[in-house]
């Protein structure tokens, strides 16, 4: 037997096979260097915040309105409500706007029309928050002042792309079997979207929301148009610009007070865990969602 | 040679002696079992005269005529693409939710132009109910499922005594009655599909179209689907797309055979080569596409 025969063809290496091999791998690594890339940015955030917020994090900052200039002391509990108001606000205002958007352009809608509507949520999402703040600023703010409610419309043009696109996605996953099975019984489409659509994707529209309120307690730019002249005291009334964490964060930052800069640590920590846990249970229930449709298939 | 032996099969005298090896024999010993003139004065359901199915104007199924019987299984066989489920779905107006099918020629239910201007689809949905390939259960419960159609026409009193009609009916209640609010998504394939039948039959049709009903179900779960066609059409007319010859040489009364005809450009629909008694189409068919396809030597 001679020494070619002894050669196993399953490993005989080419030279152009060892390139093949050797660019797969650096492909590879790359990938693999970009991803951790961006899981050590996020930790690095995550602890250098928790780092300078957990000390400032106690009582006092969730029970104490913010302190009058020149005052030490003093938390976000101003802040903190105003927040959740204007959110709330903001996701009532655009979730069923974006929920029907979402269905008219899955159920309704030609190819055409669809396409189009995807593409302007698209870019709508790209618009820069700043200014959609300065198109409701000179809608709104300039005849009204600043308010509350200026802040929560501007809110809710940002995140209705955000709820349409994703309430998008799982209206398409729901099977066509289904929308047949239903019509073929004598149903019209809108009666098959309420009592059969809607249900199947409802998991998946509550995590639209989900995203879309984190994605709203966070925004800055269109707040500083709409809702950044206040008093430090609770305000409840929509009418009056309230103050908010993302701004709090801002002013709080740039005073001179050692106690001002610990406040705004622990109101960017609080602000972020928020966005955080939002983001996680929306990834958890989609995935839910998305093993009970794939039951349906 | 193979002449020979064609003739052979597709002879009805000598089908009873060749028993094992011969796919055509077995077939004509399911079919013999079928009367001979079953639409012998029973009332025409549908009339189709010249119909054409096209999608974005390919046709994809042409010139079909045909008439579909009361109270009778008939049965569409052939080869994948000839156009029958599109023609199936035809008959309900499924079609219609495809963007582009169109539908040329006249189909007539009972005499009435199924395509007229005037003719609501969701009305003409309840008449002529539809089951489909694959089990497609609501996520809903049970009851919720077969209560659906019922809700949904306004059939709400006694509620619980129709769902179990319809649901003995589908043979079905006897394995569900202990869970009828249990998910339908827990129950097996071949109970999602009986049960996919129970809610077409709640809401009283007068027509069944099935497609391809058993060909996502294991062969007992068939059994049971091919049973309860048997049972159903004495009070339903039923048009079931098949792929299985032999289902359609056990079920069927009439049997239709398509074919896809490839045109001298290159472009193909599907035709109707012939219809008739199960019991003619099997075992003396007129069409030699139709021979080379009972006996297996096509499709």
């Amino acid at each position: 037997m001679s020494a070619q025969d002894d050669r196993n063809p399953l490993t005989v290496v080419s030279p152009r096979s060892r390139r093949r091999k050797l660019q797969g791998r650096l492909m590879e690594l790359l990938a693999s260097f970009a991803a951790l890339v961006a899981i050590v940015v996020l930790l690095i955030v995550i602890f250098s915040v928790a780092k300078r917020g957990l000390p400032a994090v106690n009582a006092n900052l969730f029970t104490q309105v913010a302190a009058p200039f020149g005052v030490e002391g003093g938390g976000i509990k101003n802040a903190i409500i105003g927040t959740l108001i204007m959110t709330a606000m903001a996701t009532a205002m655009a979730v069923p706007i974006g929920v029907l958007l979402a269905i008219f352009d899955t159920e309704f809608a030609s190819p055409q029309v669809s396409v189009a509507i995807r593409m302007t949520l698209n870019v709508l999402a790209g618009v820069p928050t700043i200014v959609i703040g300065i198109f409701i600023f000179g809608l709104v703010v300039v005849s009204n002042g600043q308010s509350a409610f200026a802040a929560s419309i501007a809110l809710a043009i940002i995140i209705l792309p955000v709820i349409a696109r994703a309430t998008e996605e799982v209206l398409l996953l729901v099977p066509s079997t289904l929308r047949e099975g239903s019509m073929a019984l004598g149903a019209t489409r809108a009666r098959t979207v309420v009592s059969v659509i809607l249900p199947s994707a409802f998991g998946g529209i509550v995590t639209a929301t989900i995203v879309g309120v984190a994605r709203a307690a966070g925004e800055t730019a269109p707040i500083l148009f709409t809702s950044s002249i206040f008093a430090n005291a609770v305000v409840t009334d929509p009418s009056q610009p309230m103050a908010s964490m993302p701004f709090a964060i801002f002013t709080n930052s740039e005073s001179p007070s050692h106690h001002d800069q610990e406040v705004a640590w622990a109101a960017a920590l609080l602000l972020m865990a928020f966005v955080l846990l939002g983001s996680i249970t929306g990834r958890l229930l989609s995935l839910r969602t998305r093993r009970q449709i794939e039951q349906m298939r | 040679m193979a002449d020979q032996q064609d003739t052979q099969s597709s002879d009805p005298g000598d089908a009873p002696e060749v028993t094992t090896a011969k796919p055509a024999a077995r077939l004509a010993e399911l079919a013999s079992g079928h009367e001979s003139n079953p639409t012998e004065g029973r009332e025409t359901v549908f009339r189709l005269d010249k119909v054409t199915i096209s999608y974005s104007g390919k046709p994809a199924i042409c010139d079909v005529d045909l008439a579909v019987h009361r109270n009778l299984v008939t049965a569409f066989i052939g080869p994948s693409g000839c156009g029958k489920t599109t023609l199936l779905r035809s008959l309900n107006r499924m079609n219609d939710l495809i963007p582009g099918a169109s539908v040329d020629g006249r189909i007539s239910y009972h005499g009435h132009d199924l395509y007229g201007s005037n003719v609501d689809p969701v009305e003409l949905r309840r008449r002529i109910g539809m089951v489909f390939q694959r089990p497609n259960p609501f996520p809903k419960s049970i009851y919720d499922n077969v209560a659906y159609g019922m809700r949904l026409h306004g059939m709400k009193d006694d509620l619980d005594g129709r769902v179990e009609r319809a649901l003995t009916h589908a043979g079905l209640w006897d394995e569900v009655k202990d869970r009828l609010k249990a998910s339908a998504l827990s129950l097996s394939g071949g109970q999602q599909q009986r049960l996919c039948i129970a809610r077409a039959l709640a809401i009283e049709p007068d027509v069944v179209l099935m497609d391809e009903p058993a060909s996502a179900l294991d062969p007992i779960s068939t059994q049971h689907v091919e049973d309860l066609v048997e049972s159903l059409k004495a009070e339903y007319t039923i048009i079931i797309v098949t792929h299985n010859m032999q289902q359609s040489a056990r079920v069927a009364d009439i049997t239709a055979f398509f074919s896809v005809d490839v045109r001298d450009d290159g472009t193909r629909s599907g035709v109707l080569v012939e219809h008739g008694p199960t019991s003619d189409l099997f075992i003396r068919p007129s069409d030699p596409r139709t021979e080379a396809y009972v006996t297996g030597r096509f499709g």
